[in-house]
């Protein structure tokens, strides 16, 4: 028997997901050198392991099931000013924690706007502090993930097919379950693996929301052992539950993805046949205008307060701002060197597990990487010139395992429908991505990129452990004017990192999409 | 010379085997009920189905093991024979180099490709822009380009109406007549048959059958075809 | 300082320094903001040493227990004094060389390592407009309406959130876990840090805020609002420090020198109320800036030393954690 034929595209991805295991396992290695034998881990952090799982699987499971229904709504209706409403939706999962914290607490908390109007009718307050609180946050921050994905995977259903069923005059449920629920289960499951990857290492946010130590994570933990005990063999070990959780989760979800594509239809502007009954159109209305609602008020919240803050900034906040950037533009770069090639090999295989290489980045717990990183660097050079480029490392691999979920599927469906064709014009390695697989996945691509970049500038990330004054990022800033109690001029400079984290994910985004359709 | 030489296919309970020579040259059709593994021998030849037994010759050298693209052969497939990103000069440029390095020299090999299947003025377009006679044109500018000595065709124009199709197999005939090259090509019409080719490949009950001389073989068919043509 | 790494910015800045001396001073993030101390202290230190002070921030004791005896820092600025017992266990630290009577705290400091530079006391701040009845003693807290919210930091994240339950430990010793209790229901929520939880104290989220004595005088002199107030306590309140302290090996030992006799000059703790928001550590009230003595302060001062406070802290915390887990 012939052995397999080669891959067109995915050498190089082994390379690339060896290096991501490889700049993890070091760290943990560095961390060793250093460890001491601590007080290990007491019913204190079996509490927390307990708590963070619960409320990570719930934030998981509500994220992915309120997405279904918003991104369908979003998939089938087309309305002015929609291109920018779904770029301001994303806006929640690229803020910085204790910006978002208060974002919330202006709507939901104890004196937001919510109980305001409740008070005014005379009903009684909600109170937004507890597990559900942690949910609500979650579900806040994860949301326009889980519906960015969802969407995007409906947009990848051919519009053949639909024009088929509406040939057919299937009714809604039916469409749904012909169109609609064969691609749920290919893209649920793994968004909701991400989500629950995620939220197990919330920390400050749950720590807030939920009231007060109930609601321990093991990224608190993590912390605490890093920070306060200097455990560092204590740390290591939660990180590695940590990990091992993740990971688990990430291999079940990614092995019950079914493995079918989706076959390529020709490019064609997509338009929906589906539908039209009024009170489908009402019930999509009312699903976009809510959830439009639930996300978009905390941010306007943060715009109000941020306006008031931006004259009182001082100009400083304008040069962190630029090095934020630089992080970011690093950080997108060293991505799109991992992401696509572990995408190219992750697609040329029969089974998805593979990218549970891509969550190790986020699941290790970055305070860790970032540790691990300090105490290898630090006997050869000196750590803090390389603050920044380690804290671009960081940031591209915590953002590898959304850009993989963003770049796998649709890779997958290129490759099942042009591998054929690629092969037999001996088209492979870089023609192949220059000529296929790029300009099919361009949106794809820019999303990933752009998703990265808002999380780079976002993120205070491994920069607090070790940074030259010149050095600091706009969120460190904005921490360090909100330690310095200058709460209104840091309330600006969250505008600023929110408006420029926006702006780079919107010219990503958008840059992929750029004629895509032409 | 194309030979089989005791080849076998096996994919689940699927099973076909093959052991002959093709004519250098000629047009050679494959025939055959639904299922009976036609596309399947197609698609061994051109290296994408393993084989389970057996090697693959082209002028006694043995290809059983090479890359698709990089066997003696341009084939076209049911679907999917042109990139919908790249306009159909890219998409014909990639029969001459696969990186689209084009030197003044390939692109003017590719124009005329295209002049000569009627495509000229319309190199900037994408396929999603052209109907679909032209997109198979298109695609057989890019066999002319890639300018193999096997051709293998797998229906492509399956889903033309007839007189465009006959069009198209008019074209394809006139094309390996001036290039020289062997033909062989899927189909389950007689009338194609009769037009086009000079031998047949016969697929049925797990064997492909040598090849025949085409009208001899139509005018006194054995039972097996005879109950295939329905005659 | 150890300048031996390939690193090429290093390295011109290794030859830039050839002429003047540098003095590497590891400070707190906060430090070297412009609205923070540290520029001050750079212009007025380069002032008197002919020297160039070079701030390097991050995170002070992790940074220093990773990086160890390879460490580039000459001097470190702002430990607290819930971590000098670990960073003095690191063994990389020499004496301070100052004369402690000096000192104007409010407590008796015999510590030969760690020279404070300023300090301040935990307290709870409230807004006058909204809260007319203010408790006048820790007790009176605890006995407040369950309505009355307040915000606190995480003992086990924060240095504050430690100092508070050192500060219920001193107060009431074996009734802390009954403390705790009874202050369960009014604490709104727990935070990581103190700037989330000042953030939500001054966004209206909550009546009270953990934080210090010394909250009020920024909203006073910086923002002339003076409706914010330290809850002032019979009871006494929690002791918190900022030390500075000299790396043993050092290779500027007499810049290093200079810079602790500068941290007690006049010059520095007369800057100090106004860059960084708290107490100076050697100055008698009369020297202070115009209308510092007026702000309240109390009476009663309460601090464990580092061994009791070690000694105390892990019981401390696990009580504070169990009473506010039910």
């Amino acid at each position: 028997m012939a052995p397999r034929a080669q891959p067109i595209i995915g050498a190089g991805g082994v390379a690339a997901g060896g290096c991501v295991v490889a700049v993890v396992l070091a760290s943990f290695v560095g961390l060793g050198l250093k460890a001491e034998v601590g007080r290990g881990i007491g019913p204190a952090e079996w509490a927390a392991i307990r708590f963070t799982v619960v409320q990570a699987v719930l934030s998981a499971l509500l994220s992915v099931a309120f997405a279904i229904p918003l991104a369908r709504a979003l998939a089938r209706r087309r309305f002015p000013g929609r291109g920018v409403l779904i770029t301001l939706l994303g806006a929640p999962f690229i803020l910085p924690v204790i910006v978002a914290v208060l974002g919330l607490l202006a709507v939901f908390g104890r004196t937001g706007w919510l109980n305001t109007g409740l008070g005014a009718l005379g009903l009684p307050e909600l109170s937004i502090y507890g597990l559900h609180g942690v949910v609500l946050a979650h579900v806040f921050f994860n949301l326009p993930l889980a519906t960015r994905l969802l969407l995007q995977g409906w947009q990848s259903i051919p519009a053949e097919r639909f024009r088929l069923a509406a040939q057919l005059n299937l009714p809604p449920r039916m469409v749904f379950r012909t169109l609609e629920w064969p691609l749920l289960k290919q893209v649920a499951p793994g968004a909701a693996a991400l989500i629950f990857v995620i939220c197990l290492t919330s920390f400050a946010v749950a720590l807030t929301l939920g009231g007060g130590p109930r609601a321990t994570t093991i990224e608190l933990a993590i912390y605490q052992a890093f920070r306060f005990d200097f455990d560092l063999a204590r740390a290591s070990l939660l990180s590695l539950i940590q990990l091992g959780l993740a990971g688990g989760a990430a291999l079940l979800a990614l092995w019950v993805i079914p493995n079918f594509p989706l076959s390529a239809g020709l490019d064609r502007a997509l338009t929906r046949w589906d539908a039209r009954g009024g009170g489908q159109a009402w019930a999509d209305a009312a699903i976009i205008t809510f959830g439009s609602a639930f996300l978009l008020l905390p941010l306007f919240a943060i715009l109000l307060a941020g306006l008031q803050g931006l004259p009182l900034m001082p100009p400083v906040v304008w040069q962190t701002a630029g090095n934020s950037l630089w992080v970011a533009i690093l950080s997108i770069a060293v991505l799109l060197l991992i992401a696509l090639p572990m995408a190219g090999w992750i697609s040329t295989r029969q089974r998805g597990s593979a990218e549970a290489i891509g969550l190790i980045g986020l699941s290790a717990s970055p305070l860790m990487i970032g540790t691990g990183w300090f105490i290898l660097i630090n006997p050869i050079a000196d750590p803090v010139p390389l603050a920044l480029p380690v804290t671009a490392l960081i940031n591209a691999l915590m953002a590898l395992p959304f850009a993989l979920r963003i770049l796998v599927p649709p890779m997958r469906d290129v490759l099942g429908a042009y591998d054929r064709l690629a092969r037999s014009l001996g088209l492979r390695g870089w023609a192949a991505w220059r000529w296929l697989v790029l300009p099919r996945l361009r949106a794809q691509v820019g999303f990933a990129a752009g998703l990265t970049g808002a999380l780079s500038v976002g993120d205070l990330g491994v920069i607090a452990l070790f940074a030259d004054p010149d050095r600091a990022t706009l969120p460190l800033q904005m921490y360090r004017l909100m330690g310095a109690y200058r709460t209104e001029a840091a309330a600006g400079a969250a505008l600023v990192l929110l408006a420029m984290a926006l702006g780079l994910f919107w010219l990503c985004d958008k840059g992929g999409r750029w004629r895509v359709e032409a | 010379m194309l030979r089989l030489e005791g080849v076998e296919i096996a994919q689940g309970d699927f099973a076909l085997a093959a052991d002959f020579d093709v004519t250098p040259g000629r047009r050679t059709a494959v025939i055959g009920p639904s299922g009976a593994g036609k596309s399947t021998l197609l698609g061994a030849l051109g290296g994408f189905v393993p084989l389970r037994a057996g090697r693959v010759l082209w002028n006694a050298r043995d290809i059983t093991h090479d890359a698709p693209g990089a066997r003696p052969m341009a084939m076209l497939f049911q679907d999917n024979n042109l990139f919908p990103h790249l306009s159909i000069a890219q998409n014909a440029g990639l029969g001459v180099r696969p990186d689209l390095k084009l030197s003044a020299e390939d692109s003017a090999r590719v124009a005329q490709a295209l002049a000569r299947v009627g495509l000229e003025g319309l190199e900037g377009r994408k396929p999603g822009e052209l109907s679909g006679g032209q997109q198979s044109r298109a695609a057989l500018a890019r066999v002319l380009v890639q300018d193999r000595p096997v051709v293998l065709l797998d229906e492509p124009f399956a889903a033309l109406g007839p007189a465009l199709r006959r069009e198209m197999l008019d074209l394809v005939r006139s094309l390996v007549e001036e290039t020289g090259a062997t033909l062989l090509m899927v189909t389950h019409d007689p009338q194609d048959v009769r037009r086009m080719a000079e031998d047949v490949i016969f697929v049925e009950g797990g064997r492909a059958a040598a090849p025949q001389p085409a009208q001899a073989l139509l005018e006194d068919p054995p039972p097996a075809l005879r109950a295939y043509l329905g005659v | 300082m150890r300048r031996t790494f390939l690193a090429l910015p290093l390295l011109l800045a290794t030859q830039a320094g050839a002429e003047t001396p540098v003095l590497t001073v590891y400070a707190g993030d906060y430090f070297t903001s412009e609205w923070g101390p540290g520029p001050k202290i750079e212009e007025g230190f380069e002032a008197t040493c002919k020297c160039d002070l070079q701030f390097s921030t991050g995170d002070l004791l992790p940074r220093l227990l990773l990086e160890g005896e390879r460490t580039k820092a000459d001097v470190v600025i702002g430990l607290t004094s819930d971590v000098t017992a670990r960073a003095r266990e690191t063994g990389l630290f020499a004496p301070h060389g100052q004369d402690n009577s000096t000192l104007t705290l409010p407590i008796e400091w015999t510590d030969d390592t760690f020279l404070p530079f300023n300090y301040g006391h935990t307290a709870f701040i409230y807004n006058e407009t909204t809260m007319d009845a203010p408790p006048a003693s820790f007790d009176a807290l605890l006995e407040m309406d369950d309505d009355v919210k307040l915000v606190i930091q995480d003992p086990r994240t924060s240095i504050s959130g430690l100092a508070l339950v050192l500060w219920v430990e001193a107060v009431y010793g074996e009734k802390a876990g009954a403390v705790w209790e009874a202050l369960a229901p009014k604490i709104l929520t727990v935070t990581k840090d103190w700037s989330a939880s000042y953030g939500m104290f001054t966004d209206g989220e909550v009546d009270m805020v953990l934080s210090y004595t010394t909250s009020p005088a920024y909203h006073m002199f910086a923002e002339e609002d003076f409706t914010k107030k330290a809850a002032i306590f019979p009871e006494g309140h929690y002791f918190m420090v900022e030390t500075v302290a000299k790396v043993a090996g050092t290779d500027q030992p007499e810049l290093a020198d200079a810079f602790m006799a500068y941290v007690l000059s006049a010059d520095f703790q007369r800057m100090i109320p106004m860059a960084n928001w708290s107490l100076p550590s050697a100055l008698p009230e009369d020297q202070w800036p115009e209308g510092w003595a007026e702000l309240p302060l109390p009476e009663k001062v309460l601090f464990y030393s580092e061994d009791e406070a070690e000694a105390r802290k892990a019981q401390a915390i696990e009580t504070w954690r169990r009473a506010l887990s039910q």
